[in-house]
């Protein structure tokens, strides 16, 4: 069967080192800095449209910045204190968007209009989700008020909650299920209730054996409720990939998960949905993980948002060697980063800091068709394949390739033996068959 | 603070592309002690020649067109050891020096070095010096004798004289390898022991060698042959387990590589029992060599959540 299995798409992944060196501290509090810069686009989609101005006064979960279209999600003060100004802001995918700069007074008042939400069927709790400002917390941002309202919403049976936490380094998520379990299940209720499902599928990585048993616990006697473990083989928590390992079944090509009857959601999302509809209290901190071989001491961290990069690193110790790279995520799909000054976004969980030797890759030379990076797709795409067809300018051969489908999961360049940027090389390939299309 | 800055992902595997070269070679080793305990000293002096001009050869060429310096991979290495396994012992190093030139200058670099070559440079180099020294490439000599030696026949092409109806020559002998042939096919064992070395170390994948050696097993049966005699015979463990799995010229998929495994096997016999020649398998290579871009074409993957039909890619 397995063998089987492979002749239609053997799909391998990447056996990335795991380094969870964190996986055992607990989650600290750290300070409020003395100013946050907090971005109006912290998520797929139009950003926020500021509605503070300079000399504003504001609290924590004061509304800062309202939702800038359908796909997109408010913004909100994560300190109280004072508006000082705007500024510009470089994001690590390149785009530039504005950001809030407030000082803080050190008080962390809470904001009046911060109180538990109405919530009496899928309309209200879709539209208090809205009004949390949450986004996918594992990294992509989506706006989690979007998600939650498919339009063939009768056709979605399944809550599929992402705990693979595949990337190296980051134990944030795993941290998320030690400590606030009850949260996630909280919140898996409140969705699987008011969308109607009839399954909660939770799929940990074995070599999370800890999370898999508390969360097994926890969902003892809850009709619909199972802990999926999946394989600790990079990337088992990509949406796709996640939906065949907890289901069996496989997101239609161009369509999104709801069309395999499917909602996927981050467990710190998840987690994020039980105390907001508790408290009222909407995204203003997040759990991240600080780690790499140039911090002086890794940690996992609660920071408010907006927070910048270079005061949580000084947190944790400071640079324990001179840094690199430094890289808003994880060492697979993160983006690394121009300098230290990037505040906290709602949707980063980790901080890695490398040092100057580990921030530089081996050069890369020929390529010798060893096929590797067609074995570790776990799309099942050819890029060896693809990088031809891109080398001849082919956009028909490319996309004939299903190109669309690459998720930029560096794998492929993870395998690769002659150390070719293979997942830079796809995305190219992806950027070609668009401007070929205009 | 300056920071580097470039594109995910931020890590890499263990394996090189030298590495694995490197894995190639040490799995080869048994079969070059092998080939010295068989043949004599000259056979290792011989391999070590060959792999010498492969590498000098690409280090010449490179120099002169003024490229990036490649021989750091090793692949020269490896197809001048895979080229010195399919000379006999007797070979002139003269000889070895032009297949070698061959091998890397016309099979290699002229198509653009690692990873362009279309057919393999070492099956490829064997075939052209057996069209052109014919005679020194079948000049086989009988293990037990050294220096002096008298000609002695491969299983294979004993059998095709009718020894096997004799007896021919025992399993024992055959999986040992103290018989006639080229330095690097006798000895099963050998090979045995170096292919499951790059089975342990995911260098290769199982499918080609498997599927090869079934078919020609199985094919053995159909024409009422010993099916053990043709695995053991000849060149089949050697061409199976390391020229079929050349990663440059084979294809790269489970799918693939079962076609191919199988296309292989079915040349291999045609040639064997109906072919005027006693050995098959290195013009079995060459020609499924040839049709690694067509078998790759039709047996692609089905990408996650792709229809069944996809639009066949060029």
């Amino acid at each position: 069967m397995a063998v089987f299995k492979k002749l239609v798409r053997s799909a391998c992944g990447a056996h990335v080192p795991h380094n969870k060196n964190t996986e055992n501290l607990e989650t600290v509090k750290m300070p409020v800095p003395a100013v946050v810069r907090i971005p109006m686009s912290m998520h797929i989609g139009a950003p926020a449209k500021m509605v503070v101005k300079k000399g504003d006064e504001v609290k924590v979960g004061t509304v800062i910045g309202e939702a800038g279209g359908f796909i997109s999600a408010p913004v909100h003060s994560s300190v109280s204190g004072k508006v000082v100004g705007t500024e510009e802001i470089l994001l690590p995918n390149g785009n530039k968007t504005q950001a809030v700069v407030i000082e803080t007074d050190g008080e962390q008042t809470v904001c009046e209009c911060v109180k538990a939400p109405e919530v009496t069927d899928h309309a209200s709790f879709v539209a208090a989700i809205k009004a949390s400002g949450l986004v996918g917390l594992g990294g992509a941002g989506f706006p989690a008020g979007v998600k939650l309202a498919p339009q063939n919403l009768s056709e979605v049976d399944t809550l599929c909650i992402n705990a693979a936490e595949c990337e190296p380094y980051i134990t944030a998520d795993f941290r998320e299920m030690m400590e606030c379990g009850e949260d996630v299940i909280e919140g898996a209720k409140l969705v699987k209730k008011y969308l109607e499902l009839s399954k909660v599928i939770i799929g940990i990585e074995k070599n999370k054996p800890a999370a898999i048993a508390k969360m097994k616990e926890l969902c003892k006697g809850l009709e619909g409720f199972t802990v999926c473990e999946l394989p600790s083989v990079y990337p088992q928590g990509a949406e796709k990939v996640l939906i065949e390992s907890a289901t069996g079944r496989e997101v239609p090509q161009g369509a999104l998960p709801s069309a395999a009857g499917c909602i996927v959601m981050n467990v710190a999302s998840v987690g994020f949905v039980a105390r907001y509809i508790k408290t009222g209290m909407p995204l203003v901190t997040k759990r991240l993980t600080v780690d790499g071989d140039a911090v002086a001491e890794p940690k996992n961290v609660e920071v408010v948002i907006g927070t910048s990069t270079k005061e949580v690193i000084e947190f944790c110790g400071g640079y324990k060697a001179e840094a690199g790279k430094i890289i808003s995520g994880g060492p697979m799909m993160g983006a690394a980063v121009m300098n230290d000054e990037l505040p906290v976004m709602k949707q980063n969980n980790a901080i890695l800091v490398f040092g100057k030797e580990a921030a530089v890759l081996p050069k890369a030379s020929a390529c010798i068709r060893c096929g590797r990076c067609v074995e570790a797709c776990p799309m099942g795409l050819s890029p060896v394949e693809i990088a031809l067809a891109l080398n001849s300018k082919d956009a028909e051969e490319i996309k004939a390739h299903s190109i669309d489908l690459c998720m930029a999961c560096g794998s492929c360049s993870f395998v690769c033996p002659a150390k070719r940027p293979v997942a830079q090389t796809m995305s190219e390939a992806k950027d070609f068959v668009r401007k070929a299309a205009k | 603070m300056k920071l580097f800055v470039s594109s995910a992902p931020h890590i890499t595997g263990k394996d090189s592309s030298r590495s694995i070269m490197l894995d190639v070679i040490i799995a080869m080793v048994p079969a070059i002690i092998a080939s010295g305990l068989i043949f004599g000293l000259r056979a290792v002096l011989l391999t070590a020649v060959t792999a010498a001009a492969c590498v000098v050869f690409e280090y010449l060429w490179n120099k002169a067109l003024k490229k990036e310096q490649t021989v750091g991979d090793l692949s020269a290495v490896v197809t001048g050891i895979l080229l010195a396994f399919n000379m006999p012992s007797t070979m002139p190093f003269w000889m070895a020096i032009v297949g070698a030139a061959f091998a890397i200058l016309m099979v290699k670099q002229l198509f653009g070095g690692i990873g362009y070559n279309f057919a393999n440079p070492a099956i490829t180099a064997r075939i052209i010096l057996a069209t052109s020294f014919a005679g020194s490439m079948t000049n086989f000599v009988h293990p037990t004798q050294t220096i002096d030696a008298i000609a002695s026949a491969t299983p294979l092409a004993a059998n095709a004289a009718g020894a096997f109806a004799e007896g021919g020559v025992p399993y024992l002998t055959m999986f040992l390898g103290t018989h006639g042939g080229v330095l690097g096919e006798t000895s099963a064992l050998a090979l045995l022991i170096g292919f499951a070395y790059l089975l342990i170390k995911k260098v290769i994948s199982p499918a080609i060698p498997v599927t090869y050696i079934a078919t020609v097993a199985v094919l053995a049966v159909v024409f009422g042959q010993d099916p053990l005699f043709h695995v053991l015979g000849g060149g089949l463990l050697l061409g199976a387990i390391f020229m079929a799995t050349d990663y440059v010229t084979s294809p790269y998929t489970l799918k693939g590589k079962i076609v191919f495994g199988i296309g292989l096997g079915l040349i291999t016999m045609l040639i064997r029992v109906f072919g005027t020649m006693t050995e098959g398998v290195s013009y079995a290579i060459l020609i499924m060599n040839l049709f690694v871009p067509y078998i790759n074409q039709l047996t692609r993957q089905k990408p996650l959540g792709a229809p069944k039909k996809v639009k066949e890619a060029k």
